[in-house]
C-alpha cells in the first residue's frame, strides 16, 4: 500500500530507508525517523483501538507521550510488550503491533455495544452496578471486566530482556531539551557544573523541531543541534535522550528511564533494554514544556480530532498530513500556526476561532495567505464514526452561551487548539505547591520544596525571548552557586511572531435536542455529562470526582484533561479553579515497565547468595540444595534413586548408629571482646553467665524487650575476655543489631566490641556415638575422652597443620562435636573428615537429616521461635535466671505470659502411626465441628523418626503442659486431612540426654 | 529515597540505613523496680507525631553505628543528625 498521507519533501525522516512494518497483521510501509504513529498516519490509518469503557473507535490524539489513545500491543523479537504509546514507539524494520481493547476486531468490537448502552455506565458505574450479590463479584462481574478492560495483555512468559539500574549524582538535572533546558545546560555547563540533560523523546529540540523562529542567525532546529553537539562534547555534561524523569522524590532524587533498545528490532548483545537512572541532583531544572489542551465539543473523540500541534509536528518532523481537508479548530493563536503549515504544503484549511476580532503577526500571515478564517465560530459536533467525514458548525454569540446558524461542512480532520497547559507533573510531585495563573487559565509552580525550578512554557511563559534569558540567566546562577565558578555567555537575539490573547472559552454548548459526548479524559472515556452526574450526587473535593468519575487517572495522568476538568468543576460550583485546586500527580508521569524498575534484581540475583568452602565438594557429591537464608544449604545427599524422604532418612540413621558430618557454616557467628563480655552476655540472655569458665560452652536464649524468644545459640569463652557467640542461621544478622543497639545506645557504659565473623569460620558438626573416634583421629595428640574435652568443652587444636576450634555441643542429642577452622582450610578439614572417618562409616548429611535429628530430640528451632512464642512456650523456662535482670525479663510477668493453660512445645505422633502430620495443621478436639473450628495448637514440626520409624511431629498447644497422654485431631485444610493424634512428650528420644553426655 | 548524612561518615542513601524508631524512649534501668504501666509505655506504646522526629537509625551497609536523625515525618525533611552520645 502506498503512503497517501506522506508528503514528497520535507520532515526529519530518512526517506533513504524504507522500513516495512504490520499493523493488525497488516503490512505497511514507512520511514527511519517515523514513529509507529505517523508511519500509520502517512498510510491514511486512523483508527488505531477502541475505548476503555464504550469502545467508541479511537485514532491518534497527540503526537507523543500525551496521547491518551493510540495505546497498543507491540511483538518484538518474540517479546510480548503491552501498554505502548504509538506515539512514542520509533518504527523499526520488522515491527509488529496491534490494537487493544478490541475484540474480536478493531473494525468489529463486540463491547461497542457499551457506547449504545452508555446510559446504564454512568459515572462511579463500578461502584454502583457491582455492588451486588458480592457472590456474582468473582464468578461473573470480575471475569467480564477483566477481559473487557485494561491497555493490553500482559506476556505470562519471563522476560528474557535485561534491565539495568544505574545510580548517579550531579549538579544539575534538566528535564527536556526545548529551548529552555537547551539554554539552561548551556549555560550552567560553561560554569564547570556537571549536568545532566534529559530528553523523553529521540530527538533534541522540543518545540524548536516545529515552531517557526530564527536564534541568532539561525533556524531553531538549526541552534538546537549546535547547542546539542556542543553539549555533547562536553566531558562535565551527560546527554541523553529517549530518556525520561518520571519521578521526582524526596531529597532531590529522581528517577529516570532510559529506552535503551525499544527502538530497535531487538536488543544488541550485552546492552540491557531499558536502564533506570536514580539521580541525586543538587539542583533540577524542570523543562518539561506545555501540552496543548483540547477544546470540547460533541463526539470529540471520533478519530481525525486531534491537537493541532500534533498536527504540525506531524507534518514539520514527519512530512505526515493528517487529513487532506483540514477543520482547524482555536480559541488562540497557536492553531493558525498548524494551518499557515498545512497551507504551505499545499492543502487548504478552514479555521475556526472562537474569538470574535483577534489580530496579531500569525494571525495577519494566515490572512496574506488567503486562509479561510471564520471567527466566533465553533465546532458543535464531528460526524462519522471510525473516522469524520464532516463536522456541524456554528457561530457563537458573544457571552459564549448560545449557538446559532448551525451547517455541516466536509472535512477529514479537526485539529484543535485550547490553549497551552504548562507540564507541572514533576514540580507537583516535588511537593512545589503550584498556583493557578489567570492569564494561562493553567497551573503553574510556585513555592518550591525542594532545590527545583521551572523553566521556558512549564512555569507558563510563552515567547522564546524571555524563555531564552530567564533559562540563560538560571542555568548561570544556580551553577555558579555550586561551582563558584562564572564563564556568563551572553543571550543571543531571538526573532519570533507575536501572538494575541487566547480566549477563555473551551466547551461547546450541546445544541437544543442533542445529547452529544463531549469528552474530557479520553483514556478514560469521561465525559461533561459524567462531572456534572458526580456533582449532582454530591461530590465536591476535586480528589473525590476524579475517583467517581476516573477523570485524569491510570496511565495518562490527566495530561490533556486535567485542567478541562477542573474547568468544568469550577464552572458548575461557581468557583474560581484555584479554589477547586487539582488532583495530586502522581509518578511515574509516563508509564515505566515492570521489568526497569525491578532491574537486574530478579530470581538468583534477587539477593545475594553465600556459599560455604565446601560447597564444591557437596556439589560434586550430589547434594540437593536448599535456600537457607542467603545460604545455599545440602538439604541432603543422593544416592542413587533416592528420594529427599529415602536419603535423609538414611542419613540421620546413620547419625543415629555411626557418625555423620554437617555442613554448619551457615551459623551466625560473632566475635565478642572487651573486660565487659560477659556482662554483656549477661543482660543479652535469660540465664546465668559470669561464672562461666574458660574454655567452656554454653547455651542461651535471648529475647525481645517484649518477652518474645528471639534467638538461640551456644556462646564460648575462648580465653578471659573473649567469647564467641553463634545464632540462628536466619537471624544472625538481628542478632548484631541487636547487641549494637545496647552497646551503642542503652549501655555505652560496658567496655565491648562485637563483630560478625560468620564469613571467618567454616564449621562442621560431626555427630553419632562413633564421633569421638572420628575426632580422635582428626586431631591424636588431643585427649577427646569425656573427661579431656566434656560436654560443653571446648579446645583448641592442630587439624595436620591447620589451628581448629573444637566444640562439644551438640544440635542432633547425639554425642557430638564441632570443628571449627578458617574459612580458607574449610574444604580440606572437611576432606579430611570424610576420609577418616570412613572406617568409622561416616556419611554427609543435610538439612532435613538434621531436622529429623532435632525434632525426635524436641530441640526447639526456628519453626516454635516463630516471633510469637516465650520461652515458657518452648520448653525453656529452666533458662530463665530469677536472680539478675535481662532484656525483656520484666514482659514475662505479663497476664497471658504467666496463664495458668499457657501454650507449650509437646510431641505429637499419629494414632495410626503411618499418616505423616502436614506442617501448619491444627490441633482440634473434635474434627466433626463446624468450621472455625476451635484452635487449640499447631503443628510447627513433621519428621519421620528414625528412632521408631514412625512419624513425629512438634507442635505449639494450648495448655501443652498437661495435655501429654490427650488424644486430638490434627486438622490440615489445605491437605484436606484429618489425622487422630496422640499428644507426647516433646523430648521423643532420650529424653534424659544421657547421649550428648556420654 | 533519603538522603542522611551518616556523622561518621557523610551523606549516604536510606538504603544503606535500617530504621530504628523513636529515639526519645529511654529503657528503664537494669533491676529496678518498673510499673506495669511504664514497662508497657517502653516496650509498646509510640508518639506517630506529625513533624519533627528524633528517630534512630543504624547505618548497617556502612559504619554500623546507631545514629539520631531529627526527621519531619510529613515533609521528610531532614534537619539534623547527631552521633549516638549527643543530645539534640
Ligand atoms: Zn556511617
Amino acid at each position: 500500500m502506498s503512503e497517501n498521507f506522506r508528503l514528497d519533501r520535507g520532515g526529519l525522516i530518512n526517506r533513504n530507508k524504507k522500513i516495512s512494518f504490520t499493523f493488525n497483521g497488516k503490512q505497511y510501509f514507512g520511514y527511519e525517523g517515523d514513529t509507529l504513529a505517523s508511519a500509520l498516519l502517512a498510510n491514511g490509518v486512523h483508527l488505531i483501538g477502541r475505548s476503555f469503557k464504550y469502545h467508541r473507535p479511537r485514532g491518534f490524539f497527540g503526537a507523543g507521550v500525551d496521547e491518551p489513545y493510540a495505546i497498543v500491543q507491540m511483538n518484538r523479537n518474540n517479546e510480548v510488550d503491552p501498554n505502548v504509546r504509538a506515539t512514542e514507539q520509533e518504527l523499526f524494520e520488522g515491527l509488529e503491533a496491534k490494537s487493544v481493547n478490541c475484540w474480536p476486531n478493531v473494525n468489529f468490537d463486540i463491547g461497542a455495544i457499551n457506547n449504545f448502552l452508555g446510559k446504564f455506565f454512568p459515572a462511579g458505574f463500578y461502584y454502583k452496578t457491582f455492588m451486588w450479590p458480592k457472590s456474582f463479584w468473582y464468578k461473573v462481574y470480575e471475569p467480564i471486566i477483566r477481559k473487557a478492560a485494561g491497555f493490553g495483555t500482559a506476556s505470562i512468559k519471563h522476560d528474557k530482556e535485561r534491565y539495568e539500574h544505574k545510580y548517579e549524582y550531579c549538579d544539575l538535572l534538566i528535564t527536556g531539551s526545548g529551548p529552555s533546558g537547551l539554554a539552561s545546560a548551556y549555560a550552567a555547563a560553561q560554569n564547570g557544573a556537571k549536568v545532566i540533560l534529559a530528553e523523553d523523546k529521540s530527538r533534541f529540540g522540543g518545540s524548536l523541531l516545529t515552531s517557526e523562529v530564527t536564534i541568532g542567525n539561525q533556524s531553531g532546529q538549526e541552534w538546537a543541534e549546535k547547542i546539542i553537539s556542543e553539549l555533547k562534547s562536553m566531558p562535565n555534561v551527560v546527554v541523553k535522550n529517549r530518556s525520561q524523569v518520571f519521578g521526582y522524590y524526596d531529597h532531590n532524587m529522581l528517577v529516570m528511564s532510559e529506552r535503551i533498545s525499544d527502538h530497535l528490532p531487538k536488543t544488541e548483545k550485552y546492552s540491557p533494554k531499558q536502564r533506570l537512572w536514580y539521580i541525586r541532583a543538587k539542583e533540577v531544572i524542570i523543562s518539561s514544556g506545555s501540552i496543548e489542551r483540547p477544546l470540547v465539543f460533541g463526539n470529540n473523540d471520533t478519530p481525525g480530532v486531534m491537537l493541532s500541534s500534533a498536527a504540525k509536528e506531524y507534518l514539520k518532523i514527519y512530512g505526515v498530513l493528517v487529513g487532506k481537508k483540514p477543520l482547524v479548530f482555536t480559541n488562540n493563536d497557536s492553531g493558525y500556526e498548524t494551518a499557515i503549515e498545512f497551507k504551505k504544503n499545499g492543502i487548504d484549511p478552514i479555521v475556526l476561532d472562537t474569538r470574535k476580532n483577534s489580530n496579531s503577526e500569525i494571525i495577519k500571515e494566515a490572512k496574506d495567505l488567503n486562509i479561510n478564517i471564520k471567527s466566533s465560530y465553533v465546532v458543535v459536533a464531528a460526524k462519522g464514526y471510525k473516522k469524520v467525514n464532516s463536522a456541524d458548525i456554528a457561530k457563537i454569540s458573544d457571552d459564549k452561551k448560545n449557538i446559532s446558524n448551525i451547517e455541516n461542512i466536509k472535512c477529514d480532520c479537526i485539529c484543535v487548539s485550547g490553549f497551552w497547559t504548562p507540564t507541572i507533573h514533576l514540580a507537583s510531585q516535588s511537593g512545589n505547591k503550584t498556583k493557578f495563573n489567570k492569564e494561562i487559565d493553567a497551573f503553574i509552580p510556585s513555592q518550591s520544596k525542594q532545590k527545583e525550578t521551572t523553566l521556558g512554557s512549564a512555569n507558563g511563559i510563552f515567547t522564546l525571548e524571555e524563555t531564552l534569558k530567564t533559562s540563560f540567566e538560571k542555568g548561570n546562577e544556580l551553577s555558579k552557586q555550586i561551582t563558584n565558578k562564572e564563564n556568563k555567555v551572553s543571550v543571543p537575539s531571538v526573532v519570533e511572531k507575536k501572538s494575541s490573547n487566547h480566549d477563555k472559552f473551551w466547551c461547546v454548548p450541546l445544541p437544543e435536542g442533542k445529547n452529544y459526548k463531549r469528552f474530557l479524559d479520553f483514556q478514560n472515556d469521561v465525559a461533561v455529562s459524567d462531572i456534572q452526574l458526580a456533582l449532582r450526587e454530591g461530590y465536591r473535593s476535586i480528589e473525590h470526582v476524579k475517583r467517581y468519575t476516573t477523570l485524569g487517572m491510570a496511565t495518562d495522568q490527566g495530561k490533556t484533561s486535567n485542567l478541562n476538568g477542573l474547568q468544568l468543576v469550577s464552572d458548575i460550583e461557581n468557583k474560581v479553579v484555584p479554589q477547586v485546586g487539582h488532583t495530586t500527580f502522581r509518578p511515574p508521569y509516563s508509564p515505566v515497565s515492570i521489568g526497569a524498575i525491578v532491574g537486574r534484581e530478579i530470581g538468583k540475583h534477587s539477593k545475594p547468595t553465600r556459599k560455604s568452602p565446601m560447597h564444591y565438594w557437596h556439589e560434586k557429591n550430589n547434594a540437593v540444595f536448599v535456600d537457607a537464608g542467603v545460604w545455599l544449604r545440602p538439604r541432603y545427599y543422593k544416592q542413587g534413586n533416592e528420594n529427599l524422604f529415602e536419603a535423609s532418612k538414611r542419613e540421620a540413621k546413620n547419625v543415629r548408629q555411626n557418625v555423620g558430618v554437617c555442613d554448619v557454616t551457615t551459623l551466625g557467628k560473632i566475635d565478642i571482646k572487651g573486660p565487659d563480655a560477659a556482662e554483656l552476655l549477661n543482660r543479652v540472655y535469660t540465664n546465668a553467665w559470669l561464672k562461666l569458665p574458660v574454655g567452656k560452652a554454653r547455651y542461651g536464649v535471648m529475647l525481645r524487650e517484649d518477652g518474645i524468644v528471639m534467638d538461640d545459640g551456644t556462646t564460648t569463652r575462648i580465653s578471659e575476655n573473649h567469647y564467641h557467640m553463634t545464632t540462628t542461621t536466619a537471624q544472625a544478622a538481628n542478632v548484631l543489631s541487636h547487641l549494637e543497639y545496647y552497646l551503642q545506645l542503652v549501655w555505652p557504659e560496658l567496655n565491648v566490641n562485637v563483630v560478625s565473623s560468620t564469613e571467618q569460620w567454616a564449621g562442621a558438626a560431626i555427630a553419632g556415638p562413633k564421633s569421638r573416634d572420628v575426632l580422635q583421629k582428626l586431631f591424636p595428640d588431643l585427649n577427646v575422652s569425656n573427661e579431656g574435652l566434656p560436654f560443653m568443652g571446648y579446645m583448641e587444636g592442630n587439624l595436620f597443620g591447620v589451628n581448629a576450634r573444637i566444640f562439644r555441643i551438640s544440635f542432633s542429642g547425639e554425642l557430638a562435636y564441632e570443628v571449627n577452622v578458617e574459612s580458607g582450610n574449610g574444604n580440606f578439614m572437611w576432606e579430611k573428615i570424610i576420609e577418616l572417618g570412613k572406617e568409622f562409616a561416616i556419611q554427609p548429611y543435610g538439612t532435613e537429616a538434621l531436622s529429623t535429628l532435632r525434632i525426635e530430640m524436641g530441640h526447639v528451632a526456628g519453626s516454635e521461635l516463630d516471633g510469637r512464642t516465650i520461652p515458657y512456650d518452648n520448653g525453656l523456662d529452666g533458662l530463665i535466671s530469677k536472680k539478675k535482670d535481662f532484656i525483656g525479663k520484666r514482659s514475662l510477668y505479663k497476664k497471658a505470659f504467666i496463664a495458668k493453660d499457657r501454650q507449650r512445645v509437646v510431641g505429637v505422633v499419629p494414632i495410626d502411626k503411618k499418616t505423616s502430620i502436614p506442617e501448619g495443621s491444627y490441633l482440634v478436639r473434635d474434627a466433626n465441628l463446624k468450621l472455625p473450628n476451635p484452635k487449640l495448637g499447631h503443628i510447627s514440626a513433621s519428621c519421620w523418626s528414625v528412632e521408631y520409624n514412625n512419624p513425629f511431629s512438634l507442635a505449639i498447644l494450648k495448655d501443652g503442659k498437661n495435655m501429654i497422654g490427650k488424644k486430638l485431631f490434627a486438622l490440615s485444610p489445605l491437605k484436606n486431612k484429618s489425622i487422630p493424634v496422640e499428644i507426647v512428650s516433646s523430648h521423643y528420644v532420650d529424653p534424659k540426654g544421657e547421649r550428648v553426655r556420654s | 529515597m533519603l538522603h542522611i548524612k551518616c556523622p561518621h561518615c557523610g551523606l549516604r542513601s536510606q538504603n544503606e540505613f535500617s530504621y530504628g524508631g523513636d529515639a526519645t524512649v529511654k529503657r528503664p534501668e537494669l533491676n529496678k523496680e518498673v510499673s506495669d504501666q511504664d514497662w508497657d509505655n517502653f516496650v509498646y506504646l509510640r508518639k506517630s507525631p506529625r513533624g519533627k522526629h528524633l528517630e534512630l537509625w543504624q547505618h548497617i551497609s556502612g559504619c554500623r553505628q546507631w545514629i539520631k536523625v531529627e526527621r519531619d515525618t510529613l515533609t521528610h525533611e531532614i534537619f539534623t543528625t547527631l552521633k549516638a552520645n549527643e543530645e539534640i
